[in-house]
């Protein structure tokens, strides 16, 4: 009984506070907003004990909310507490979007005939971070191998995309310019 | 607390970030809606492993759904750091080459 009224109570404040990210009137709220929508679904992870996805979700996602303030802060040029904005596009046409996306999967999950819970495997540990370790480094090692080099790729490809400077800058619109046309020039010859 | 709840409340939330997603202009807001949006994948994911698969491997997919979001992220923040460097803006509107 306590679990399910806790569990409503994140659950409300979850999909308040999302929807709150695109209602308040300042960038900054609508972050702290997400922050919050992410923190309820973390601790409602950890009534269904996911203790670790549940931690890590809440302690990644509150970083992530800060890094993205700081975005906003940088990008937007302006105090984003004190600054009221609305900058959006086809809003009818995303409302009709999203309240049928809603309607057809709170249809199918209502009228799906679930089973009911099965309980797990005396003896397991589920639900345990020492569990999920020995699934990653067994059984599930595979899914880690791709998501490993997924990650490399990701540093390298934001580097390249955030760097000030690229390789047309410094070797010009055809790479051949020589020598590379560098703020700080370096290397043999300079 | 039933699955069916758990997957009612993911719904909203993915609902809601899809929203977002499709009308915000500024690309951090856009993807706040892509953020949202696996927020409720995460909860729906949650569901399925309490009720109906309770064994210590199904975890391993919350895990790459929480991956594939900081990827997200990450490749998120270095669009706009481009698109704001390049164009002087970070609204979706001023980046629609590819349309025309």
């Amino acid at each position: 009984m306590l679990e399910s009224v806790v569990f409503w109570v994140l659950a409300v404040l979850a999909v308040a506070s999302g929807v709150a990210v695109f209602r308040v009137d300042s960038m900054a709220r609508a972050t702290y907003a997400l922050a919050v929508s992410f923190v309820a679904v973390g601790l409602a992870l950890l009534l269904v004990d996911l203790h670790y996805i549940g931690v890590i979700t809440v302690l990644m996602m509150v970083m992530e909310m800060a890094v993205m303030a700081v975005y906003m802060v940088m990008f937007m040029g302006m105090n984003p507490a004190l600054m009221p904005m609305s900058m959006v596009h086809d809003n009818r046409a995303a409302i009709a979007a999203a309240v049928t996306t809603f309607v057809v999967l709170a249809g199918g999950a209502l009228l799906v005939p679930w089973p009911s819970r099965r309980e797990p495997d005396p003896g397991t540990v589920a639900g345990t971070a020492q569990a999920l370790g020995e699934a990653i480094m067994g059984s599930k090692m595979l899914v880690m191998l791709t998501v490993s080099p997924a990650m490399v790729a990701t540093i390298v490809a934001g580097v390249v995309l955030a760097g000030a400077r690229g390789r047309y800058d410094r070797l010009g619109d055809d790479l051949d310019r020589r020598p590379a046309d560098d703020p700080q020039p370096g290397g043999v010859g300079r | 607390m039933t699955l069916e709840a758990v997957l009612v409340v993911a719904a909203a939330l993915f609902s809601v970030g899809l929203y977002g997603a499709i009308s915000q202009q500024v690309v951090v807001m856009v993807m706040m809606g892509l953020e949202l949006m696996l927020n409720g994948v995460i909860l729906a994911a949650a569901g399925f492993w309490w009720f109906l698969s309770p064994d210590p491997t199904g975890q391993v997919l919350l895990l790459v759904v929480i991956a594939a979001m900081t990827l997200e992220m990450a490749m998120g923040f270095a669009v706009a750091t481009l698109l704001h460097r390049s164009r002087g803006s970070d609204m979706t509107d001023m980046a629609t080459d590819l349309s025309r």
